[in-house]
Parts: structure tokens; C-alpha cells; sequence
């Protein structure tokens, strides 16, 4: 019997096991999956081209031929919206990345050293936190400018406190652990305690956060992309066609519907599926 | 007399609290000058109530807490005077096993990894030698080849245990310190993880700092015995010589406490008044006259020294001179 194979996914299938039992987070995250495989197959799956369309079938309701309608220069909605996907997972992905290597990264560090450095990292993040997400976000761009680069790196940037005092937390209450002692004795050093000791037993947390993470910053990049600030037209970005449908509301409510719905839906779903996951690695944590 | 392999004299360790944020800093005084030695290929047994500062000791020896004051003299090399470097190549001759094996083994590492890491960082081993090494070890303490790529929650509390054991053998490390290493276990294991480490003190060749509360288990392991009160020894010497005829009397007063397997066999009642007095503020002269029923005027005036009354036997007590 290959016992190490069966042990080792002992703890993964413990966590399945009870994740599976989270209706809620199971709905959400069949549809984080689904949102996921859009957006990866964005271009098999669009009937037409998003970019493409014929003014003279502007603003159309969903027919046969286009199953969600057409937009104000008639184009399809539901191309646009497959591939808006696209577009929402890169800014997830690597505003997300962004927060989450920056943020580990200071939150392992003031918790691992205390004292006045840890004081320092903190009271930064307690700057970036006490800005409202949105409005930080605003002030970034401000300076840097709007665009889709500098979205994610707002996006980004207002996120890393939360990394950070997550990671701060746990490895604060680690570093007295005993197998970090003995990490000691046996002479390992400072970077290897980090990241072969403290890194490794804080993941559940980071995993949650990364995952309801995705969510805020997807709501704030459609938001920032809403008000001009992130993503440019024609791009097809949520937001920003949001934006451009929000004239039509009286006339094409469609176009402001799906787009709503499918940015509810994505947040929604990140949502659940973080708070089953939070559920099912660390059952303490639940309140 | 055999060569002593680790000396130390007048070890200090204060650990400070701070009482509100302005106020005068209080101290813990945990260790308050210990002096010992143990020569190569012994075991020493310190004894005492927790809190007594017995740990301290053994972390502060490992080097793991600075000490606050007083020497560790390991193999002639004055640790305090040694710098990183030094001490981080000397690592791999001090060794400790700890008392909870639930605690003491990162979750995330397989054995192979965490008994065979000390000897990486210590450049004993290559990557491809490394795991044969470690098979090895887990079989000379009773853990199978198999247990190799498995997680510390795998294990039960006597085979983590065991683990721990191999970790500190990784270096072929001189000097064990083995603190606690049975308390946390059952009692039907704790004598299969004693017998193991004797078996293992000789195999290796290793010396032992067994550090406990239990007496029976110190009497077990040790040729040696240390008997430690509120960051103090306060009597040392041959472990027949300490449990025939304890001198101290503290020592009397904790060996009339274990029970025995006669309950016929009728002994002398020492029951203690008091609590152990506090490690912030002990008491003036020695730190035991509040509760010590022998207590003479000058006890609380002076504090003894500790000195041998007869030979490889010292006690603290104005008693004995």
C-alpha cells in the first residue's frame, strides 16, 4: 500500500471534505471556475468579435442572433462580456500578485523582527488603510495616470495592508512555537526560518485572503474603469462599458443589467467560495 | 575526574517586564546564578518545581536566550566570546529534545526534511546522501525507512517524540540537552523513550543535560543530579549520594513528596508550607527560609554559598556550614 500518498492528501482531503459540505461555497466557486474557463477561452467561445459591430443593430434586444443583445455601436454583448472576463481576471491576477507578494513579504518581516521595523511597516499600512479603497485608488492614478497598467498596480497597492497584517498576525503568533526554536538550535538562519518555517504554516490565511481579495479588486477596478480612470474604451471591460450603457439605462436596459449581473455575479462568487475555503481550512476561524 | 565537556559559572538570566510605560522596569529573575559542569559521557539531572528556572538553564546553555549574565564555558570556548559564525558551527555539537513533540516538529516538513535539514545546514550531507542518512537515524531510534516522506501528524506522540530524538542526533552532536522529553507522553511510553535515549548515550556516545520535574524519570537516566530552587541549585552531587541522604532541605521536602510502591513502608512526612515566593522579588538571605523548617536566624540575613561539603557533593544551606 503506498501509504505516503494516501496520508499526504490526508489534510487536502480533510478540507475537501468539509468545503463540500458549504453548499454556498461550493455554488461559489463552480462559478469562479466557470468565470475562470471564460476567460481562458474567450476567443472559442464569443459568437462574434467584440470589437466589431454594425451601428445599424445598435442597441438590440437579446434575439437568436445575439443571445444577450447588442451594445450602443452594436456590437455583441454577449462577446463583449466573455471578453471583459479576460480582462477582469488579468486585473485580479496580477493586482492580487501584486498585494500578495508586497504584503507578505512586509507582514513577515514585522512580525518576524518586531520591534521599531515592525512599527514602521505597520504604521505605513495603517496610512494605506485609513484611505477609503476607492479613493486611494483614485489618488494613485491621479498621479500615474489612467490606464490598464496603472489600474492594477492601484489596485495592487491599496491591497497590500490587508496581506500584510494578515501575514503579521500569523507569523507573530508562530514565531514562539517551539519548532521554530528548535529551527534555531539546529542553526538554521533568519531567511530560512521564513520562508521553510513561517511561510509554510501561514498559508491558510493567505490562501483566504487571496481569494476574497479577488473580488474587492475586481469591484474596484470595474468601479475606477467606471469613472474613466482604468481600462479604456473600446477596450471590453465591465466597467467601462458599464459606463458607456449608463445613457441607455431608459431606452436598452439590457446592456446595464447583464453587465451589472456579471459583475455581481464574479464578486459574488469569489465571495462565497473565500468564505466556505476560510471555513474548511481553519474551522476556529469561523465566527 | 573526567574531562568536563561544559562549565558554567554564575549564569544570570532577567527577563524584563515593564509595569505600564513609564514606570520602573521590573525583573523575572529566572536564572540567578547557576553554576555546574558536566563531564563527557554523563547525565546530568536538573531537578526542580516549573517555574524553578530549569528551561532557562537549558535554553540559555543552547545559546537559544542571551544570558543576562556569567559564563558558558562549552569544550574550553567561552560561548559568550565567540562570535555568529562560531556559534553557528558549534551548533552542530549542542543539541536539545523538547518537551512537546506535538509542538516542536514544523507541520509542513516531511521527517526527511526535518531530521535531515541540520545536517544540510551544517554541510554534512549532499542532497542525494541526505535521505539514506536520515533512514539510517530513524532506524537507530526505532522509526522504520517507510516513515521517511510522511508529516509530523502521522505520528503518534512517542514516534514525534523518537523524531525529535533523531533531529538532535543529525549534527553527531556532543552535548544533549533534553528538556522535558517524557513529560508530555504516556507513561507507558515515557519508559520506552527513556530506555531509548540510554541506548542512544551509548551508541553516540552522547552527554546528557536531562532536565525534569519528575524524580522518578531523573532517577532513571542520571549518574549526576542537580536540585534547583527559584533560579538557584541549591544541592548537587551523585545521584545515589542526593537520593540517599538529601541534604538540602528542599531536596528533602521534594523527595518525601514522590510517592512510593509500598504503602505499608512508612516514611518521613515533609509537606512544605507556603507557595514557591516570587521570582520577581525573591526572598533576602536564602531563597527558601520563608518555607524551610530548619530556618536558623541568619538564613534570612545571608545568602548561602554553595559549597562541597564532601566530594562531587555541594549544597547551598547554612546547615552545612
Amino acid at each position: 500500500m503506498n501509504e505516503k500518498g494516501i496520508l499526504k492528501t490526508g489534510q487536502i482531503a480533510e478540507v475537501w471534505r468539509r468545503l463540500r459540505r458549504n453548499r454556498a461555497a461550493i455554488v461559489g466557486g463552480v462559478i469562479v471556475l466557470l468565470f475562470v474557463f471564460i476567460a481562458i477561452f474567450a476567443p472559442w467561445l464569443s459568437p462574434y468579435p467584440p470589437n466589431e459591430g454594425e451601428l445599424t443593430k445598435r442597441l438590440k434586444p437579446p434575439c437568436r442572433e445575439h443571445l444577450l443583445g447588442t451594445d450602443p455601436l452594436g456590437r455583441d454583448l454577449l462577446s463583449r462580456v466573455i471578453y471583459g472576463a479576460r480582462i477582469s481576471l488579468q486585473v485580479q491576477i496580477i493586482s492580487v500578485s501584486i498585494a500578495l507578494v508586497v504584503g507578505t513579504l512586509l507582514g513577515m518581516i514585522g512580525g518576524y523582527y518586531g520591534g521599531r521595523l515592525d512599527n514602521l511597516i505597520m504604521r505605513l499600512m495603517d496610512i494605506l488603510l485609513a484611505f477609503p479603497g476607492i479613493f486611494l485608488a483614485i489618488s494613485i492614478i491621479a498621479v500615474l495616470g489612467p490606464g490598464l497598467t496603472n489600474l492594477m498596480l492601484a489596485a495592487g497597492i491599496y491591497s497590500i495592508p490587508q496581506f500584510a497584517r494578515i501575514v503579521r498576525g500569523s507569523v507573530i503568533s508562530l514565531k514562539e512555537k517551539e519548532f521554530i526554536e528548535a529551527a534555531r538550535a539546529v542553526g538554521e538562519g533568519d531567511i530560512d526560518i521564513l520562508f521553510r518555517y513561517l511561510l509554510p504554516n501561514s498559508m491558510a490565511p493567505i490562501i483566504v485572503q487571496t481569494t476574497l481579495r479577488m473580488a474587492t479588486v475586481l469591484l474596484t477596478a470595474s468601479g475606477l474603469s467606471f469613472l474613466g480612470l482604468g481600462v479604456q474604451p473600446p477596450t471590453a471591460e465591465w466597467g467601462a462599458m458599464l459606463s458607456n450603457a449608463r445613457a441607455y439605462l431608459i431606452t436598452a436596459p439590457h446592456v446595464a443589467t447583464v453587465l451589472g449581473l456579471a459583475i455581481m455575479l464574479v464578486v459574488m462568487g469569489f465571495n462565497l467560495f473565500g468564505d466556505g475555503l476560510r471555513d474548511s481550512l481553519d474551522p476556529r476561524l469561523r465566527e | 575526574m573526567a574531562e568536563s565537556l561544559l562549565e558554567v559559572r554564575g549564569l544570570k538570566k532577567y527577563f524584563p517586564i515593564q509595569k505600564g510605560w513609564w514606570k520602573e522596569r521590573l525583573y523575572i529573575r529566572a536564572v540567578d546564578g547557576v553554576d555546574l559542569s558536566i563531564s563527557r559521557g554523563e547525565v546530568l539531572g536538573l531537578v526542580g518545581e516549573s517555574g524553578c528556572g530549569k528551561t532557562t538553564v537549558g535554553r540559555l546553555i543552547l545559546k537559544l536566550i542571551e544570558p543576562t549574565e556569567g559564563e558558558i564555558i562549552f569544550e574550553g570556548k567561552d560561548l559568550s566570546k565567540l562570535d555568529k559564525k562560531e556559534i553557528h558551527s558549534l551548533r552542530r555539537s549542542f543539541q536539545i529534545i523538547f518537551q512537546d513533540p506535538f509542538a516542536s516538529l514544523n507541520p509542513r516538513m516531511t521527517v526527511a526534511e526535518i531530521v535531515g535539514r541540520p545536517m544540510e545546514i551544517h554541510g554534512l550531507v549532499d542532497r542525494y546522501q541526505r535521505d539514506e542518512r536520515v533512514a539510517q537515524l530513524l532506524e537507530s531510534v526505532g522509526l522504520q525507512r517507510e516513515h521517511l516522506y510522511r508529516y509530523p501528524h502521522e505520528f503518534s506522540g512517542g514516534q514525534r517524540q523518537r523524531i525529535g530524538i533523531a533531529r538532535a542526533l543529525a549534527t553527531k552532536p556532543k552535548l544533549i540537552v533534553a528538556d522535558e522529553p517524557t513529560s508530555a507522553l504516556d507513561v507507558s511510553v515515557q519508559a520506552q523513550i527513556l530506555n531509548l535515549m540510554k541506548e542512544l548515550k551509548e551508541v553516540f556516545g552522547l552527554t546528557y543535560l536531562f532536565i525534569s520535574h519528575n524524580i522518578g524519570v531523573i532517577r532513571h537516566l542520571s549518574d549526576r543530579v542537580g536540585v534547583m530552587y527559584l533560579g538557584k541549585v541549591v544541592e548537587m552531587g551523585k545521584k545515589k549520594g542526593l537520593f540517599q541522604s538529601p541534604l538540602h532541605p528542599y531536596t528533602k521536602a521534594l523527595l518525601a513528596a514522590v510517592p512510593t510502591l509500598d504503602p505499608k513502608k512508612k516514611r518521613e512526612e515533609v509537606i512544605l508550607e507556603g507557595d514557591v515566593q516570587s521570582p520577581i522579588n525573591p526572598p533576602r538571605g536564602c531563597r527558601f527560609h520563608p518555607r524551610c523548617r530548619y530556618a536558623l536566624p541568619r538564613c534570612p540575613k545571608e545568602e548561602p554559598l554553595f559549597h562541597f561539603v564532601e566530594e562531587d557533593r555541594s549544597v547551598a544551606c547554612h546547615l552545612y556550614g
